[in-house]
């Protein structure tokens, strides 16, 4: 049989299996449809509901402008999928070429697409993070369960990291008129995304509107009464806070653990896969019937030093997942890369903050639109002379332009006239990104290496 | 063709009724440059990047001598420019003030609440019709409506309409490059000054005492000055956009019966019809005012700093890279980004009003008006060959649905 029968096979009869079913899991399930796959699909999801938005549940629903449970996100065409949810993938057996769940059964397949996304980081104490008041974000039930909180009434509420979910969740409630105090051992808030430059404009922002924000510390313990009831919060420098909410917003962790042993390279850094979303195995040979999408996987982008790029983004979930599913039923040559320009956005406190490529990466950074004073301004990264990312806040119109001069690689720091260009010449400076080493949350890029696995390679150059 | 005669053309009045025959010869060169220094750019693509470049100013101070002309303010109507004629952050500013009692998030249902209001205007226009054989579209429908509408958002007593109609034509007419005959430069620069002298007093008033619309809610927060720009802005483009608009939609429908009798049967069509309509007959058919601050590289063209950019957006619009058989009226098309209402910072204002007011005007009209026929076809066009549409649209009809 020619491996062009073998997909047309595949595409009529296959059995695509497609584990964690959320954004990146739909909207596979709806390309693979879209492009004539008719073989039998099922999706596997650990949470008990049907796909879901996230990006409400730290925004509009906090405002009571939607529902958690109204966050469904919408079909773009029928799937004549079966579901199983509400159960997990528990591991992987790649040479018998199936699924295992938590409840025993056994789901077989030609193609696996895994899309488990992330989960939030916990708080770090068991005992503590069981407290009656604390709270992480990130699937529907914990934001039914903090609102829940909130409209009972609350005094203050505690956010424990100021990425960009924990100042989200500072803007929804002080929003809502609650007292809220935001604790960050950065220097400033959204500094592991966007550098400490722009932080300090965030900052501002989060003092204007009311936050009590302390940075350069940490919260040390979460103390309860006797009924398990979460009462005041410990900070590294001392301080003693009186808080009945604490919303723990320390960044997240990848869905790999039920992974371990399948000999694919999956880690804490997510699953390494090629360009194509093909997942590679331990030895960093790649497979050809185990594809990742969304969240938990991690590519190289040519753009970025081919770098592999893990990214928790709406968008990027959405193309990855489409380009995932073009790759599974097709032939090698009609393979399509993932080469997404990263694009992320945010809003809070009445700003909307959007950012193109990765700023993370950026070693030089200018203001090239705007005034960071009016906190309303577009910030182009440069990487060793050249656009590498772009922040805007409340100018997200003008990032498909700087989106553009990434892609082709203009030179830094911009040197052309534009609107809104406050000097004659632009003077880069440091964007003030916090030492790599140190672990920084709420960065929603991680640049993770060459190495496709935790074994690292290490390039030692020969010595003349 | 010789190169440099296509701008006569399309500001040529003889080719106003159809010209999408010069758009797609001018598509054949993305980025022209005229013998005055011009560049004149046609296709979707490159549009759509430079609509959205911060390389390309909208302020009309940045422009050569010589080609300040296309709705430039006039240096003694002493008014400041409106925003659409400014750049950031002044643009941004205005705007966004503006936009607080208008849109969303502070007002989000300003413009739903005027709903009501508009359907019972074209019941009345609609009303009117009864016992007659023939209406003017145009004079009989698509002109009241919309300025009813923007009378209601302003705040501006509908009475004083006859007033300042003379106004608004002759800033409208300003904005078109090649306004040869029609008073030129100085009748536009008197018609900013008296209307903006009649919305001087009107703002001083709801300074007084205010009330409804949003000039009220904006006078303590804007200067005198530039509300009384903006006031003039919102009038003149409120006025003539949306009455093209209403207009080039019923024209359209009556040269596509068999688009009209689905839409008859199925009301829910007039969303992706009226979507349609904007791609295929936009009420701006292009942007002469832009001006390139920095040399700028677009399809394989270098458009010089200091150059005039005129943005071509009835050609994008139909340009075959982007919209299959674009000259080809199909609701049904997806994925319908036009640019009818323009795109990036300086995206059309008053899009979410002109849609509901499309929304309101169209259904009602083809639901109870009996068609019978286009009396004139091409009916005769205003002269503007901006903001082009049909001055009158004679049409025989035959009685009225309740
Ligand atoms: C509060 C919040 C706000 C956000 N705001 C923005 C924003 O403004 N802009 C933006 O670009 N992005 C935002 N994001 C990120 C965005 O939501 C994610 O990038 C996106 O959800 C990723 O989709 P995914 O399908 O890859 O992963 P996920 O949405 O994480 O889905 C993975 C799914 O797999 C399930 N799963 C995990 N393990 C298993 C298993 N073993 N078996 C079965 N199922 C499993 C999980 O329970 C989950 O349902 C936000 C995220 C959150 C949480």
């Amino acid at each position: 049989m020619s491996a062009d029968t073998d997909v047309e096979v595949l595409r009529r009869e296959g059995r695509v299996v497609v584990v964690g079913a959320s954004l990146a899991g739909l909207r596979a399930a709806e390309t693979l449809r879209e492009q004539g796959f008719t073989g039998s699909l099922t999706m596997i999801g650990d949470e008990p509901y049907e796909p879901y938005d996230r990006p409400p549940l730290s925004k509009q629903a906090l405002l009571g402008r939607a529902r958690p449970e109204d966050t469904a996100l919408p079909r773009r065409r029928d799937i004549d999928a079966e579901w199983r949810l509400g159960v997990a993938a528990e591991s992987l057996d790649r040479d018998a070429k199936q699924v295992r769940l938590t409840n025993g059964d056994i789901v077989p397949y030609d193609r696996l697409l895994i899309t488990t996304g992330t989960r939030a980081r916990p708080w770090f104490h068991p005992e503590e993070a069981a407290l009656d008041g604390v709270f992480v974000l990130r699937t529907r039930d914990d934001s039914a369960r903090l609102l829940r909180k909130l409209t009972a009434g609350v005094s203050r509420v505690l956010v424990i990291g100021a990425g960009f979910t924990g100042s989200e969740v500072a803007s929804g409630c002080r929003e809502r008129g609650l007292e809220v105090t935001v604790a960050e051992r950065g220097p400033a808030p959204l500094v592991g995304a966007l550098g400490g430059v722009i932080g300090a404009v965030a900052d501002r922002l989060q003092r204007k509107h009311g936050v009590d924000l302390r940075c350069g510390v940490s919260v040390t313990a979460l103390e309860g009464d006797d009924v398990g009831r979460l009462r005041r919060a410990h900070l590294s420098d001392g301080a003693v806070i009186d808080v009945e909410v604490a919303v723990v917003s320390l960044g997240a962790m990848r869905n790999t653990e039920w992974l371990a042993g399948s000999g694919v390279a999956a880690g804490p850094r997510g699953i390494a896969c090629d360009a194509g979303c093909r997942v590679f195995d331990v030895n960093g040979i790649v497979t050809d019937d185990i594809y990742a999408a969304g969240d938990v996987a991690r590519s190289p982008h040519p753009l970025f030093d081919y770098q592999f790029l893990a990214l928790e983004h709406w968008g990027n979930a959405v193309e990855q997942a489409e380009i995932a599913a073009h790759n599974m039923i097709c032939a090698g040559p009609d393979r399509r890369p993932h080469l997404w320009l990263p694009m992320f956005w945010s809003t809070q406190f009445g700003v909307n903050i959007k950012s193109v490529g990765v700023p993370t990466l950026g070693d030089q950074l200018v203001v090239a639109q705007g005034a960071l004073a009016e906190e309303r301004f577009v910030a182009v990264y440069g990487y060793r002379g050249r656009v590498i990312a772009a922040v805007a806040f409340d100018g997200a119109k003008w990032l498909g332009f700087y989106e553009q001069q990434i892609a082709s690689g203009a030179p830094f720091p911009p040197e052309y006239r534009a609107v809104d260009r406050r000097t004659e010449t632009l003077h880069p400076i440091d964007p003030a990104f916090p030492d790599p080493h140190l672990p920084t949350h709420g960065a929603t890029v991680t640049l993770t290496g060459h190495s496709p696995s935790e074994r690292r390679v290490t390039f030692v150059p020969s010595h003349a | 063709m010789t190169s440099g005669s296509i701008v006569a053309q399309i500001t040529d009045y003889a080719n106003r009724a159809d010209p999408y025959p010069l758009y797609a010869e001018l598509r054949k060169t993305p980025v022209r440059r005229e013998d005055d220094g011009t560049y004149l750019v046609s296709t979707y693509y490159e549009v759509r990047s430079l609509a959205n470049d911060p390389r390309l100013s909208n302020d009309t101070s940045n422009r050569p001598a010589g080609h300040g002309r296309p709705g430039q303010p006039a240096a003694d109507s002493g008014l400041p420019p409106s925003f659409i004629f400014t750049d950031p952050p002044v643009h941004d500013r205005l705007r966004d003030t503006i936009n607080r009692p208008f849109g969303p998030p502070h007002s989000p249902r300003f413009l739903d609440g005027l709903r009501g209001e508009l359907a019972k205007v074209v019941t009345e226009l609609l009303d009117a019709f009864e016992g007659k054989d023939r209406v003017d579209i145009v004079e009989d429908f698509a002109y009241p409506l919309p300025v009813t509408a923007i009378c209601k958002v302003l705040g501006v007593p509908r009475e004083d309409e006859p007033l300042f109609h003379a106004w608004a034509d002759a800033l409208a007419s300003s904005v078109d490059p090649h306004s040869g005959d029609d008073g030129g430069p100085e009748k536009a620069q008197r018609a900013r000054q008296e209307l903006g002298a009649y919305l001087a007093d009107l703002i001083e008033t709801k300074r007084r005492h205010p009330g409804a619309g949003i000039l009220s809610a904006l006078a303590p927060d804007m200067t005198p000055a530039d509300l009384e720009a903006t006031a003039v802005l919102l009038l003149v483009a409120g006025h003539e956009t949306t009455v093209n608009a209403i207009t080039n939609t019923t024209l359209t429908l009556l040269r596509h019966p068999d688009i009209l009798e689905r839409f008859q049967k199925d009301p829910e069509l007039a969303v992706p019809l009226v979507e349609e309509v904007l791609r295929y007959e936009p009420p701006v058919q292009f942007v002469p005012w832009t001006t390139a601050l920095a040399d700028i590289d677009v399809a394989g063209t270098t458009i010089p700093k200091g150059s005039p950019v005129w943005l071509m957006l009835a050609a994008a619009n139909r340009d075959p890279r982007r919209f299959e058989d674009p000259d080809r009226f199909d609701p049904d098309r997806k994925d319908n980004e036009h640019l009818g209402f323009y795109t990036g910072i300086h995206y059309c204002f008053g899009a979410p009003l002109a849609r509901i007011e499309l929304h309101v005007a169209v259904p009602e009209l083809f639901r109870r008006v009996n068609f019978s026929r286009l009396l004139e076809d091409p009916p005769p066009y205003r002269a503007n060959a901006v903001l082009r549409g049909p001055r009158h649209l004679p049409v025989a009809i035959e009685g009225l649905t309740d």
